[in-house]
C-alpha cells in the first residue's frame, strides 16, 4: 500500500491546469503547422492558421490562456489499487485546485447551473474520471474541454448491421453537421462499443492520445485513417473557410459491446488541443 | 493586405465591404453572448429601454478571461454565433449594423444582414490571446452579474477579422 496525501494530487492539478490553458500539446501544434503548409498562400484558411499561429506565440509570451474558453475542467484519474489517498476527499482536493488556479491565472469561470444558468463562479465541479487499475501510482490527464466542439458531439447507437462502413459514416457525419461551428481543424475522440455510457468516456479517453498516433489494432487504426481522409475531402477548411484540412485527426478506443448493439461516440474537440498529464 | 475599418461602422464602409476580405477593425465595439442576448429580448419584451444603444454599434459574441495585471483585457477569442441565430434578426433591425463571432449563421440571420445593410465578420475561434491583446480598454456597461456573460464596451485596434456575411448576401460559409 502506498500513501499519496491529497496535497500532492490538489498541486499537481493545480500545475497541469496551470500549464493546459497556455499552450497547445506539442503534437497539435505540429498538425497546425503542417496543415498550415497544406492552404494555399493569400486563402482565408491560410488567413486562420497564421492568426493561430501568433496566436499560441502570444499566449507563451505573455502568459494569457490561448483560448478564452478555459473549458470546462475535465480531469482523468487512472489510480493505483494498492495506493491510498489521505487527506481531503479527492473530488475537493481536484474542485480546489481548479478554483485556485482559474482564479490565480485570471481563466475564464464557464460553469454553471443547467437550470438557472447562474454561474458557480469558480469553474467548480471539475469532471473527474476515476479509473481503478493495477499497481500503486496515480495518473492524470488534464483537458479544459471548450463547449463550441462539445456541443457539435453525438453519440450514435448503431446496429450491428451497419459495422465498420456505419461507423465511419457517423464520423464523418458529424463533423460535416458541425461545419464551421466547432471551430475546425477538429480533432475527433471516437468511442467504439461498450454501453451508452462508456463509449462517450471512450471518445473523451481517446482525445488524451497523441494527435498523429494510431490504435494498436490494424483494424481500428484502418478506421482512423478513412474517417480522417473522407473528413478531409468534406472542404470544411480552417474555421469553415474552405480548406484541405478539416481534421487534425481521428481516434479510436474500443471496447466489447452488447451482441445487440453498436454504441459509437464521437467527441468534437477544437483545433485548441489542451492536454497535459503527470504520473505521481 | 488586410483592409483597416473604423468601428463604429458606417452605412459607407458597410456597403463596401465583401466577403473573403481580412480587415483589421479599430474602434470601439459591444460584447454579448448566450445569457446577454436572452436578457435584451426579455427587457424589449416588457417594452422598457435597454441599459445602451444598439444602433450603428458592433456586437462580438464572446465572453473574456479576467484581465491580468496590467493589461485591459484577458484572452477574448470569438464563440460560436449560431447560438445568437434567434435572436439576431431582432437585434439588427433596432440598428445594430455588424456582429462578429464564429461560424456559420442561419437562413434568418443572412437574410436580415442583407435587409438592414449590416455586416458579419468571422474572427479567428482560438486566437484568444491575440485578440485579448487587440483590446486597449475594456468596462463592463450592463449586467455586470453575469461575470464574463456581462456586456462589455472594449477599444480595440488591428482586430483581425474576415468579412463572413456582407449586405450585398456574399457568404464566405457557402461554396459551389
Amino acid at each position: 500500500m502506498r500513501i499519496i496525501s491529497s496535497e500532492t494530487i490538489e498541486q499537481a492539478v493545480y500545475e497541469l491546469a496551470h500549464r493546459a490553458c497556455l499552450r497547445l500539446t506539442p503534437s497539435c501544434l505540429r498538425a497546425l503547422h503542417a496543415a498550415a503548409d497544406a492552404e494555399p498562400a493569400d486563402s482565408a484558411a491560410k488567413f486562420a492558421y497564421e492568426t493561430l499561429l501568433q496566436n499560441a506565440q502570444t499566449a507563451a509570451m505573455e502568459n494569457m490562456a490561448i483560448c478564452q474558453d478555459t473549458g470546462y475542467a475535465v480531469l482523468l484519474a487512472e489510480i493505483g489499487q494498492d495506493v491510498r489517498i489521505e487527506g481531503k476527499w479527492l473530488q475537493t482536493a481536484v474542485n480546489d485546485a481548479v478554483a485556485r488556479a482559474y482564479h490565480d491565472f485570471h481563466f475564464r469561470k464557464s460553469v454553471c447551473d443547467p437550470i438557472t444558468r447562474v454561474n458557480t463562479a469558480d469553474n467548480t465541479p471539475a469532471a473527474l474520471h476515476t479509473e481503478l487499475v493495477p499497481g500503486d501510482r496515480i495518473r492524470l490527464a488534464f483537458l479544459p474541454k471548450g463547449f463550441g466542439s462539445e456541443n457539435m458531439s453525438r453519440l450514435y447507437m448503431l446496429t450491428p448491421a451497419k459495422g465498420v462502413e456505419g461507423i465511419v459514416e457517423a464520423i464523418v457525419e458529424t463533423v460535416r453537421q458541425a461545419g464551421s461551428k466547432p471551430c475546425p481543424p477538429v480533432v475527433c475522440g471516437v468511442g467504439i462499443g461498450g454501453t451508452f455510457d462508456t463509449c462517450a468516456f471512450l471518445a473523451k479517453k481517446a482525445l488524451t492520445r497523441e494527435i498523429g498516433s494510431h490504435n494498436e489494432r490494424e483494424d481500428v487504426a484502418a478506421i482512423e485513417r478513412e474517417a480522417l481522409d473522407k473528413i478531409n475531402a468534406l472542404g470544411i477548411g480552417a474555421q469553415g473557410f474552405g480548406g484541405n484540412i478539416t481534421a487534425l485527426g481521428v481516434l479510436c478506443e474500443t471496447a466489447p459491446t452488447h451482441i445487440a448493439g453498436l454504441p459509437v461516440a464521437i467527441n468534437i474537440q477544437c483545433h485548441c488541443m489542451r492536454c497535459e498529464k503527470i504520473d505521481l | 493586405m488586410p483592409k483597416k475599418i473604423a468601428l463604429p461602422l458606417t452605412e459607407g464602409s458597410v456597403e463596401n465591404l465583401r466577403a473573403g476580405d481580412s480587415v483589421l477593425l479599430s474602434g470601439t465595439l459591444l460584447t454579448g453572448r448566450d445569457c446577454a442576448h436572452k436578457r435584451i429580448c426579455e427587457i424589449l419584451d416588457r417594452g422598457e429601454a435597454l441599459p445602451f444603444a444598439l444602433q450603428g454599434q458592433t456586437i462580438y459574441y464572446a465572453g473574456p478571461c479576467p484581465a491580468p495585471q496590467g493589461k485591459a483585457c484577458g484572452s477574448c477569442g470569438p464563440t460560436t454565433s449560431a447560438r445568437m441565430d434567434s435572436f439576431a434578426p431582432r437585434l439588427l433591425r433596432l440598428g445594430l449594423k455588424g456582429m462578429i463571432g464564429k461560424g456559420e449563421r442561419s437562413e434568418e440571420v443572412c437574410n436580415a444582414i442583407v435587409r438592414e445593410h449590416a455586416v458579419y465578420f468571422a474572427a479567428i475561434g482560438g486566437a484568444g490571446a491575440t485578440y485579448g491583446n487587440s483590446i486597449l480598454y475594456s468596462e463592463i456597461i450592463a449586467f455586470p452579474d453575469l461575470l464574463s456573460e456581462a456586456v462589455y464596451r472594449f477599444t480595440v485596434q488591428d482586430f483581425p477579422c474576415i468579412v463572413a456575411i456582407d449586405c450585398k448576401g456574399g457568404n464566405i460559409y457557402r461554396r459551389s
